[in-house]
């Protein structure tokens, strides 16, 4: 692969998902004021003393919004990671095992999947008490069930090519074959999938923040942040519009980054490559 | 399938619904053990014989009765789950620096101190028959509730379903038309964007707009009986709009996908070698292949649209299930929570399984397993 191959709008994504990791990496360097730290009057419009204005106790927007991105993406990704962990190991033992741990496996995870996500997680966080690794297992185990789904479905898939027979032939143990034959295989759908579960992640982390169940304030986050400034909107204040933007533009570049994974795998696989 | 040529067309047949006096010789109808042991072999239970009589029939029966099943295995999960996760119910309810006097006395007012099983099927049966309990928070009937409510959420959905379907199909089929040329570049760039809005944000962005800076909508999008059904309408605009923007961009990308699909397939590309037109190979070849999976993602979305409203309901302060769920959810009203996540799971269920049957109908070989 060189770097020519890779379109503008693939670039664009990833310079956003720099700059935004940046800014969660060095948000105590690039925020001018402290994440709680009440500086003016409320609502203040952007520009003058601070950059996007003040939000509805009068912290600083910007500075809220760089720590924001820190909680935000840690959050995501530590869910993200942690279902495709979980759904990763379970999907390969299902389809290694077969028999009746697959369809103990595959069976509960229809029925975890017959339950709308945002639903189950409303039922579940009524009950759990509020803390934040609770929050991340939560969404793990919920995102996780799609995880599976897939993880399946490939390795199924990849397990019966002439290749891995081969290197079963040839005497491989079964940590050569998920490692060295299986895994090289599924990594181009596999990270696509891992960038589309990130994407959906952000999404779902900030709709959970936005109805008050997500993370707890203080702490900023981006979703928290809407729901926090959202009564300025009757008034014509855009302060709840622009960590809604951050959030989009995020979950934007991730897709993009996941869309030329895509099409890229599409391409590898012979297709007509307009899919 | 490598049955397939001599064994579709005659189950299409069998499967047509009329009752054929033998379709049987070379149907592989799953129930049957030994399809070439013939008549003789069917003689069996009510159910085999049905089976063997009318195989759609007996598969729809069988997808009805499969989600009938999953419903009451999420009911046991939406009750008995969450009775099973760490934490007690009144310790929650009343927070951590209460009184064991007090936790004691909230557990008998709401009857936590019988066993869950106990408590599972008189809520179970209350449930089949309507009746959901009352909530904590209130005190008052949740089923009452739930039921202005419900026809609220459903009006709302209806209406962005009746505009949104026609909508993204249309578009899916243009991107097809146009595939890589610059419509088809357009909308695909603006469905990416549009999928990875976070519903809130549409909606504000559309009340910021819409609502206070043109003042050409209303805004809260409040509902309430004495409203005539023109106010109703002019009421709902911008949440059903925020439905719309929301759904259509999957439901758009699902189309093209579905219609590309057939499109790349050998036959198609037979019909472009041959020199028939665009229009042509649309109509007649690719379109009726198209139809089952569209159909597929129609309902999908629905049932997406069902829960979308969750979100959309809070923003524009819309009196529906969805913001009446995550009040409970809130205070930690657990009949409430309980209830309406058992009628939206259930909603949920039944549209998926439509889905399913709807393909099953559409699409022939769906209905011999392999």
């Amino acid at each position: 692969m060189n770097l020519r191959s890779i379109p503008l709008s693939a670039w664009v994504g990833i310079a956003g998902i720099a700059i935004t990791i940046l800014c969660a990496i060095f948000a105590p360097v690039i925020a001018p004021y402290g994440e709680r730290d009440v500086v003016g009057d409320i609502w203040l419009p952007a520009g003058g003393d601070f950059l996007l204005g003040t939000d509805n106790l009068g912290r600083d927007l910007f500075s809220r919004l760089v720590y924001g991105a820190r909680t935000t993406i840690f959050v995501a990704l530590a869910a993200t990671v942690l279902s495709f962990s979980l759904g990763m190991i379970l999907s390969f033992a299902a389809a290694v095992m077969g028999g009746f741990v697959d369809q103990l496996f595959s069976r509960f995870n229809d029925l975890m999947m017959a339950i709308p996500t945002l639903i189950f997680a409303l039922v579940v966080l009524a009950v759990l008490p509020q803390h934040l690794w609770i929050l991340i297992l939560v969404m793990a185990v919920l995102d996780s069930t799609r995880v599976f789904r897939i993880g399946r479905a490939v390795a199924l898939d990849v397990a019966v090519m002439e290749f891995v027979e081969a290197a079963r032939l040839r005497g491989e143990g079964s940590l050569w074959i998920i490692f060295r034959e299986i895994l090289p295989n599924t990594l181009s759908p596999l990270l696509a999938e891992f960038g589309l579960r990130f994407a959906f992640s952000i999404l779902f982390l900030s709709t959970l923040s936005f109805l008050g169940l997500g993370i707890q304030p203080p702490a900023a986050d981006w979703g928290g942040m809407v729901k926090d400034n959202k009564d300025g909107i009757i008034f014509g204040i855009s302060a709840a519009l622009i960590p809604g933007a951050a959030i989009a533009t995020l979950a934007i570049c991730v897709n993009l980054v996941v869309d030329w994974l895509m099409k890229r795998t599409s391409s590898l696989k012979g297709g007509r490559g307009d899919a | 399938m490598e049955s397939g040529p001599i064994t579709g067309p005659v189950l299409t047949d069998g499967t047509a619904g009329e009752t054929h006096p033998r379709p049987a010789d070379l149907s592989g109808v799953p129930a049957t053990p030994n399809p070439a042991a013939g008549t003789g072999a069917i003689g069996g239970t009510f159910w085999r014989r049905f089976v063997f009589r009318r195989p759609l029939a007996a598969l729809v029966l069988q997808r009805l009765g499969l989600s009938v099943g999953l419903l009451f295995a999420v009911s046991l999960m939406i009750f008995g789950g969450i009775e099973a996760l760490p934490g007690d119910f009144a310790t929650t309810y009343l927070g951590q620096s209460a009184t064991p006097q007090a936790v004691e006395n909230i557990r008998k007012d709401l009857g936590l101190d019988r066993p869950w099983s106990e408590r599972y099927l008189n809520w179970l049966g209350g449930a089949v028959q309507g009746d959901f309990g009352t909530s904590w928070a209130s005190k008052n009937s949740v089923s009452e509730q739930i039921g202005n409510r419900l026809g609220n959420s459903l009006f709302l959905a209806f209406f962005a379903a009746l505009i949104s379907v026609p909508l993204a199909v249309g578009l899916g089929m243009l991107a097809v038309q146009f595939r890589n040329r610059m419509p088809d570049k357009i909308i695909n760039v603006i469905s990416l964007a549009a999928i990875s809005l976070p519903e809130f944000f549409i909606g504000y962005l559309l009340i910021m707009f819409f609502a206070v800076k043109w003042g050409v909508a209303t805004f809260p999008a409040t509902v309430y009986d004495s409203m005539s059904f023109i106010e109703r309408l002019s009421a709902i605009a911008l949440p059903v709009a925020t439905l719309v923007l929301v759904v259509l961009a999957h439901m758009m990308r699902m189309t093209r996908a579905a219609i590309l699909n057939v499109m790349s397939s050998a036959y198609v590309e037979t019909a472009e070698l041959k020199g028939l037109g665009m229009f042509r190979i649309i109509a007649r070849h690719a379109a009726p292949n198209a139809v089952a999976p569209v159909i597929n993602v129609i309902a999908l979305n629905l049932a997406y649209l069902v829960v979308g409203v969750v979100v959309v309901e809070v923003v524009f302060v819309y009196p529906g299930m969805g913001q009446y769920m995550v009040d409970a959810v809130t205070v930690r009203d657990m009949p409430v929570v309980q209830a309406c996540g058992l009628i939206f799971a259930a909603f949920y269920i039944f549209l998926n399984m439509a889905a399913d049957i709807l393909a099953i109908l559409a699409n022939p070989r769906l209905r011999h397993p392999r």
